[in-house]
């Protein structure tokens, strides 16, 4: 049996979906660093968003639970710390599945370019920190509606 | 390339690691107690990243020691007199003004020793560091505002705020000590020599202390004892029995 293609592997970790916010994949939110065969062992390198987030062992886990289940035998799980992940790896699909889902996506400047729910963008920042390590809390002051903002790091 | 001393390196790494951890919990004490959602939010995120700094640094502690430990047995099993990190942030938090206060002073330190330890000849101090660095960026930016907030607020506001820098003053001074770790640190080009820090962290701190219109105490003197292990305050071990106690009662426990 011929191994399966790396770009074949790419395309099934791409329907995995992050555990916070199942809008986007892992390759969406770009901690997937590499994926190589080596001999007949599948290595996929992982990086995690911040050193604290707890869901770094359930993405690790449902990284092995989808490639099982399509028959990667042997699968080596690494945590690649560098480069040091950064939003700017959010995939384009991704930063746009976000905003229909309600998160304001990263932006270079800094902040939320226009609130998600109306397009408005009379912003305002409430909490550097919010309801998980990579988001901040916004409110838009035309909707007068709270958002999560997807913050750069 | 030269020989790196092992055991002072670990001693090293048990001091950033012991500094991320002891402070994580301090902050995750707050949880469910802070004055206001968002700073509870925050006060728990800081911890959470804190907690996720000192897995890395511990991990690489226990590496480095070679006896077969990982990061959960330094953190939990060990005694207080094995902790390496300062007094600072093993002291009590205080009301909320004091607890931003110490983590404003601790912050300010961090963020300019992140920034040095990614010059290290370590490559994995440098990595840790360079993770590191982009979180403490935000504590540092949320801590300092916090500090100008309340230090520059009302005259309640106000009063706590230089209490508490009265107060916490006396144990800044230890981040700044060195001994013969430091030295072997400094010529393995590890780490840099902590008195080289001082001047950028007063400058910082300056800054910030103007503009929250709070005083800096006059005095240099430093409580010790922290890093070097030679004598903690009462209180770690009072920490650490919370902290510890799952683990202890219950060996091998896990979820």
């Amino acid at each position: 049996m011929t191994p399966p293609s790396i770009q074949q592997v790419w395309e099934w970790l791409d329907a995995v979906p992050d555990p916070e916010i199942p809008v986007i994949s892992l390759v969406d939110l770009g901690i997937i660093l590499e994926v190589a065969w080596a001999d007949d062992t599948l290595i996929v390198s992982v990086t995690p968003t911040y050193s604290g987030c707890p869901a770094t062992s359930i993405i690790n886990l449902d990284i092995e639970t989808a490639l099982r289940a399509h028959g990667i035998a042997k699968l080596e799980l690494k945590r690649q710390l560098s480069p040091a992940w950064t939003t700017d790896w959010l995939t384009k699909k991704g930063a746009a599945k976000l905003e229909k889902y309600g998160i304001a996506p990263p932006t270079p400047a800094g902040g939320p370019q226009r609130c998600p729910h109306c397009r408005g963008n009379n912003l305002e920042k409430l909490s550097q920190f919010g309801s998980t390590p990579c988001k901040a809390q916004w409110r838009c002051q035309d909707c007068l509606e709270p958002f999560d903002y997807f913050k750069c790091i | 390339m030269a020989e790196v001393d092992q055991k002072a390196l670990l001693q090293f790494l048990l001091r950033m690691g012991d500094n991320t951890l002891v402070l994580g919990h301090r902050v995750s004490e707050w949880c469910g107690h802070a004055p206001v959602l968002e700073e509870d939010i925050a006060l728990a995120n800081t911890a959470l990243d804190l907690i996720g700094q000192t897995q890395l640094w511990l991990g690489y502690a226990a590496e480095v020691q070679g006896e077969g430990k990982d990061a959960d047995a330094l953190a939990f099993l060990r005694d207080a007199w094995d902790f390496r990190n300062v007094l600072l942030v093993e002291l009590p938090n205080g009301d909320f003004g004091r607890t931003m206060m110490r983590q404003f002073l601790f912050d300010a330190w961090q963020s300019i020793m992140l920034g040095l330890l990614q010059k290290s000849n370590d490559k994995t101090v440098r990595e840790i560091a360079a993770k590191a660095s982009k979180e403490v960026a935000y504590h540092v930016e949320r801590s300092s505002e916090t500090v100008v907030g309340l230090g520059d607020g009302t005259e309640e506001s106000h009063r706590r705020m230089q209490e508490a820098l009265d107060y916490l003053y006396p144990y800044v001074g230890e981040m700044f000590l060195s001994d013969d770790i430091d030295t072997a640190m400094i010529d393995a080009g590890i780490a840099p020599d902590p008195a080289a820090l001082r001047s950028e962290f007063d400058s910082l701190v300056g800054r910030v202390m103007a503009e929250a219109t709070l005083t800096l105490p006059d005095g240099r003197f430093a409580h010790k004892g922290g890093r070097s292990g030679y004598m903690h305050t009462e209180h770690l071990g009072h920490l650490l029995t919370s902290m510890q106690w799952l683990q202890r009662a219950y060996p091998g426990a896990a979820w």
